[in-house]
Order: structure tokens, then C-alpha cells, then sequence
């Protein structure tokens, strides 16, 4: 670590950047005018927490700008047990994360690009080929990414990150720490258990190693709290969808959820969320929905389609149709119980190997049985998302026994969460419209 | 000609169909043409034809339906091909069950409840495999005339198997198989079956609930009809006019709503 280094991130980070950024997010609280583009006829006013976000979302990216030489950095994958290395002081980036911030921006194309020509398959996850991309050419929306001195990756989302994370270790020559999950089918058996917890052990002298400090067994409960926190927060803001009008929609959750994803374990995260379910109790007691008028109400299964947010939202709400829940958010908020304090790396084991991507389809066919009926919905969208494919896998066969078995619309959307190029949005338009018609019989 | 009480158009990717429907929303008079590039130049050649024809479209209520829907100005409401093509088959053909759609730019399966209602669809991906457009392009290469294809293809003793879906790809094996001497019809014959095979798949995503319908231009092919059949074990039935049925499904959803209003 330089000094130079530190002074730097002092300066840049923690006076001009939080100052600054700081300042911007209260003109933004307090303005009168509302700056956004979506349309306010049909939905609500945004979510005043919207400015914090934006705040918490710069300033992470800034911190990652000035990182290299003050702070160990370290890349994740999304389903990545995180609490040890932010309990060892890492910053921590989320490539997926950055890839749907690329994704929002309609940055993926050129970035991907950029990996195609590498030589990188269109066929690899469109997460996979922008990061390699951005490794590649620099090329980035948010100024510049860290280097890494340490990756990560956790198979408990899918097989790529094996192979991509592969390719950064050897493109930046820093140590991997690859945690197997084995797939669990309904419930994790006890070697799985200990095979995981065994791995997060042999994963900490190396974390420890890279870092240059020793962890503090009660610094990584106080992780698991806050992260445990964040996670219950998380899932509560989601159970207020159960509310008619619903006060935040699934497009609100896409928005909002990427401290719970990239700043687990920070107390900032768990600040973050008392306040936006706070907003969501107020708009809830005023009777205050995300949609001027709620007529329909729907179940969204897998990834975003991260470029067509704002037009989905708006083409569904113009018809009254509130999509307010999601399998893809709730892997995010539904493990929390699982988390125990006491037990930091027997409960991370059994957390970090549950997520609904790492158990069987049937545990997803059914968890969407049940939001559609704890969520008072009138049908689900699947989107089958050409570059995930343990999301896709299976869904054919669950929307039609959706329909068959438990009388729910359903409607198969093809598109893919990060690449237009994937995505036909007449084709779209054709098939919402006929659903929606359907939904209207 | 009876009385003209409301109107369907429907502008496809290929054709632009429009029906006018009477009281009883028994079809009395259609018209199809090629599509315009130019819909709204078209639509207005549609009104003055109906004029020659004795009555005026403007003062009628009109669905529009179809690709182009969105530009046709003068039609009150839009409504998709699903609705409209599981409309107008349940009232041609007086039931349910499933029917299969297959139009130049998209291929539809729809499962039609007892009420005319839609109970689930599928339509093919973002490929134009398992379209018209597939057929026309790849027999276009053999130079066989759109409606002596099926004749052919069912004439032919021998079948080529085509294992390309994409109408790219499969161009690309025609070529290597007349440069390989391979006879037309048999290689049309196996267009035909690729084409098919797509659909099957496509019924069987959805589940086949019968009878099974046919609907669309591409259903005026008889190595269509045949071939479906075959694949599947079970007879299909056809509307009189299977080309005009989106059109015709959005004059009577016209026709219903103006009784409503």
C-alpha cells in the first residue's frame, strides 16, 4: 500500500467525492422539480431514495477509482460470500454489477465487442464477454475500474464465472479463490456443508495473505450482522409489494437493489434500506401505489432486461399492469434467516450454497407458486434470457405447468439481460399485447 | 351485398387484408393485397375502394390488427393477431382447440377455450425459421412458383433431409445440393418437412389440445396441411378463407364493440 496511494483516496474520495456528492443528493432531496424521464402520468413520482442511490452507487465506483495502492481490491462474483473480505478491509467490485450498470447505459454493445474480437463466442453470458471487454480495452461508463489483487469466484450462480474468472486471473495474474458449491437438490447434505465450509477456511490465509492483515474473528461477525441486516431489510422492502396499489414496483427493486448486492456487509447499506422502507410505509399509508392505477398485478422470473427497464415499466403501466414481484430480487433478500452470527462460517456455508440458482427447478416452480398467491398476481412473465442459462433452464416446462397445473397466465418473454442484439423489441411489444389481452379475458 | 356494420384490417408483414362484417357478423366482403411499405397510403386506397364498393369505411367501426397495426389511424382500436386470429377461427368454425397460424413473418399457436377465448400461445423466436419467409426464400433459389410449391414438394418420391432451420443456412444447403445434382422437388419436400418439424415443436411447447385449426397464407399450401397431419396423427381442419382470419376476428371484435357502445 503508498502513501500516495492513500493520500489520494483521501483526498478524491472521502473530501471532494463524498462532498460533493453529498451536496448533489441533497439538492436533489430537496428540489422541487423532478428530474425524471419517466413517465409521472402513469407512474408515480420516483422514489425520493432514488437520489441516494445514485449517491451510494458514485461513490463506490469513485472509491474503486482511487482503491489500487490504498486498499486491497477484489473482484466478486454476484453470489460470492463477500463477509470475510470486507471484514478484512477489501474493496470490493462486482463485475455483474458493473455489467448491468454497462447494460443501462446501452454501453454493452461496443464493450462486448470488444471481447468478440478477442475472440470471445456472442454465445458466452453477455456479463461474461462486457467485463472481459472492459478488462480488455478499458472502456467503462464509470471512468475506470481497479485492478484487482484478488479474485473470486463462487459457482453457486452458474458454471461461467469458473471459466471467466479463469480468464482474469490470468489476464491480471492474482490468486483465484474458487468456492464449489455442489447443486443442491432439496436439501444440502451435511458434506456439502462442511466440503463449502472447508473452502471458506483454505480461503482466508490467502485473503489475509493479499490484504497484509489477520482477521479478526469478531470484525467478520460484525460483517454477517450488518450483512444479515441488509438482507432482512431487503426482504421486507420486497414483502410491501403484498400492499394494493403495490408501492414500488420490480423496476423500482432493479433500480434499488445494488447496494444488497455490491455493499453487503457496510453499515451504509443497512441506512440505505431502513430508509427506503421507511418511504415505502409512508406511501403506503397515503394509499400511494408505483403505478397511478393498478389494475393487473405480475410475477417477473429472472434477470432484468437491463437496457428496456424504463420501456417495459412505462409500456406496462400505460395498461394498468403492476409487475411487483420477482424470483430474480428475492434470491437477494430470501436467505437471509439463514445467516447466523454465532456460526459465521457454518451459516455462510449453508447461506452461500442456497441460492435459488443452485437448487432444482422445482424449487423455483414453486416459489413462484407461491409470490403469485402471497402476492395476490394475475399471471407471470418469464423472461428467458439468452445469457443465463441456469436462470432459463426449465422454463418452458414451468410455465406450462404454471398454466396447467395451477391455472396462472403465463408468458415466456425471449431477450437477454444485458445485449439489444438479442432482443427484438416488436417481437416483445407483439407478444406483452397479446398477453395482456389474454389477462383481460 | 348486405349491410356493411364494421371492418378488420389486418397489415401483415406480406399482405394487407381487410373484411367488412355484417349485423350478424357473417363476412360479406374482403379485399388482399401485397404490403406497402407506405401503410397509411395504403389504408387510404383501401377507403376508396370500398367506395367503388358502395359503402364508406370511414363512418364504420374498425379493429386493425397485424404488424402495421399501430399505423392505421382510422381504426378505433388495435388489437393483436393472437386475439384477432382466435376470433375470427372460434366464429368460422364454431370451437376450440388449437390453432396454428402460420403467416409470413410469424408462426402462432393458440390454444382457443370454449368461449373463443385465448387460453395460451407460443410464437416462434426472433428467427424467420418456421415462417412463410422461410419457404419463399429457399424455394425462391429453386425458382418454383409460391403456389406450385406444396404441389411439388408432394409430388416428389424421395425426400432430402434439410437440417438447417435458419433460412440463411438452409439457402446455403440448397445451393451445395443442386451443386450436387439433388432433383428440386425432393429438396422441396424437405424444405417443407424442416418447416414443419419447427412447428410440431412449437405445438408441442404449448401442448396440443384438439382440434387442431390452421390458419394463415401458408396454410393454402396443401403439402402444409398434408405433412402437419402426418407429423402428428391428427386431422386438421381450415376456415373457408385462413388467409383473412386476423381480419376477419378484428371486424367482429369491432362489430362487438360498437354493439357494446
Amino acid at each position: 500500500m503508498s502513501v500516495s496511494a492513500t493520500l489520494k483516496y483521501m483526498v478524491n474520495v472521502n473530501i471532494i467525492g463524498k462532498t460533493a456528492l453529498g451536496w448533489q443528493r441533497r439538492r436533489a432531496e430537496h428540489s422541487t422539480f423532478s428530474s425524471s424521464k419517466w413517465r409521472t402520468d402513469i407512474l408515480s413520482e420516483p422514489l425520493r431514495i432514488g437520489a441516494r442511490t445514485k449517491e451510494l452507487i458514485s461513490l463506490h465506483y469513485l472509491a474503486g477509482r482511487y482503491a489500487n495502492g490504498h486498499r486491497p481490491v477484489a473482484w466478486v462474483t454476484s453470489g460470492g460470500p463477500v463477509e470475510i473480505l470486507q471484514a478484512l478491509g477489501y474493496y470490493v467490485l462486482y463485475p455483474e454489477n458493473h455489467g448491468a450498470l454497462c447494460g443501462a447505459r446501452r454501453a454493452v454493445v461496443d464493450i462486448s465487442t470488444e471481447a468478440e474480437n478477442a475472440g470471445y463466442s456472442r454465445d458466452i453470458c453477455s456479463y461474461a464477454r462486457t467485463d472481459i471487454g472492459s478488462v480488455l480495452s478499458g472502456k467503462t461508463p464509470v471512468g475506470k475500474l481497479p485492478k484487482p489483487d484478488l479474485l473470486l469466484a463462487c459457482t453457486n450462480i452458474c458454471q461461467t464465472v469458473l471459466h471467466w474468472y479463469r480468464v482474469l486471473a490470468d489476464h491480471f495474474n492474482v490468486p483465484l479463490i474458487l468456492i464449489d458449491t455442489p447443486f443442491v437438490y432439496d436439501e444440502a447434505p451435511d458434506h456439502a456443508i462442511k466440503f463449502v465450509r472447508r473452502q471458506l477456511e483454505d480461503s482466508i490465509p490467502v485473503s489475509e495473505q493479499v490484504a497484509g492483515k489477520t482477521l479478526e474473528y469478531k470484525k467478520l461477525q460484525e460483517v454477517l450482522q450488518l450483512s444479515k441486516d441488509a438482507t432482512e431489510l431487503w426482504l421486507e422492502i420486497m414483502g410491501r409489494g403484498k400492499q394494493h396499489p403495490a408501492p414500488l414496483s420490480v423496476f423500482d427493486q432493479f433500480i434499488h437493489m445494488a447496494p444488497i448486492v455490491e455493499m453487503r456487509g457496510l453499515k451504509t447499506t443497512v441506512d440505505f434500506y431502513s430508509q427506503l422502507l421507511k418511504e415505502l410505509d409512508e406511501r403506503i399509508s397515503k394509499g400511494i401505489g408505483a403505478l397511478k392505477k393498478e389494475r393487473k398485478r405480475l410475477l417477473w422470473d429472472n434477470l432484468p432486461i437491463w437496457y428496456r427497464l424504463r420501456y417495459l415499466s412505462e409500456y406496462l403501466a400505460e395498461r394498468g399492469i403492476a409487475v411487483v414481484a420477482s424470483t430474480y430480487t428475492n434470491a437477494w433478500g430470501e436467505l437471509a434467516p439463514l445467516i447466523n452470527v454465532d456460526k459465521p462460517l457454518d451459516s455462510m456455508a449453508r447461506t452461500y450454497l442456497y441460492p435459488i440458482l443452485n437448487k432444482g427447478t422445482k424449487y423455483k416452480l414453486n416459489t413462484m407458486r407461491r409470490m403469485v398467491e402471497d402476492f395476490d398476481l394475475n399471471g407471470v412473465i418469464l423472461h428467458s434470457d439468452r445469457s443465463c442459462k441456469p436462470y432459463s433452464i426449465g422454463q418452458v416446462d414451468q410455465r406450462n405447468r404454471l398454466i396447467k397445473e395451477y391455472n396462472i397466465p403465463a408468458l415466456l418473454l425471449e431477450a437477454d439481460h444485458d445485449d439489444p442484439r438479442a432482443y427484438a423489441e416488436e417481437q416483445v411489444a407483439s407478444r406483452l399485447a397479446a398477453f395482456m389481452e389474454m389477462l383481460e379475458d | 351485398m348486405e349491410e356493411v356494420k364494421a371492418l378488420g384490417i389486418d397489415v401483415g408483414s406480406t399482405t394487407v387484408k381487410l373484411t367488412a362484417v355484417d349485423a350478424q357478423g357473417k363476412l360479406i366482403w374482403h379485399h388482399l393485397e401485397g404490403a406497402d411499405p407506405r401503410v397509411e397510403d395504403q389504408v387510404d386506397h383501401f377507403f376508396n375502394l370500398m367506395r367503388e364498393h358502395g359503402f364508406d369505411g370511414k363512418e364504420l367501426p374498425m379493429v386493425a390488427t397485424g404488424y402495421g397495426r399501430n399505423l392505421v389511424e382510422q381504426a378505433e382500436k388495435k388489437v393483436t393477431e393472437i386475439t384477432c386470429h382466435a376470433t375470427g377461427v372460434y366464429n368460422q368454425l364454431g370451437h376450440g382447440g388449437t390453432l396454428v397460424d402460420i403467416g409470413g413473418q410469424d408462426s402462432k399457436v393458440i390454444i382457443i377455450g370454449e368461449n373463443s377465448q385465448v387460453v395460451d400461445f407460443a410464437m416462434n423466436d426472433k428467427c424467420a425459421a418456421g415462417t412463410g419467409r422461410f419457404l419463399e426464400n429457399t424455394a425462391g433459389r429453386l425458382r418454383v412458383p409460391l403456389d406450385r410449391m406444396g404441389v411439388e414438394a408432394l409430388s416428389a418420391a424421395e425426400e432430402v433431409a434439410i437440417s438447417s432451420t435458419c433460412t440463411v443456412f438452409a439457402e446455403s444447403e440448397i445451393i451445395s445440393m443442386i451443386a450436387h445434382g439433388v432433383e428440386v422437388n425432393p429438396i422441396l419436400k424437405g424444405l417443407h418437412r424442416s418447416l414443419i418439424l419447427r412447428i410440431v415443436a412449437m405445438i408441442r411447447s404449448v401442448g396440443l389440445v384438439p382440434p387442431l385449426m390452421l390458419s394463415g397464407g401458408v396454410v393454402k399450401n396443401p403439402a402444409i396441411r398434408e405433412m402437419i397431419t402426418q407429423e402428428l396423427g391428427e386431422q386438421v381442419t381450415m376456415p373457408e378463407y385462413p388467409q383473412l382470419m386476423g381480419a376477419y376476428g378484428a371486424a367482429l371484435i369491432a362489430l362487438k364493440n360498437s354493439n357494446r357502445a
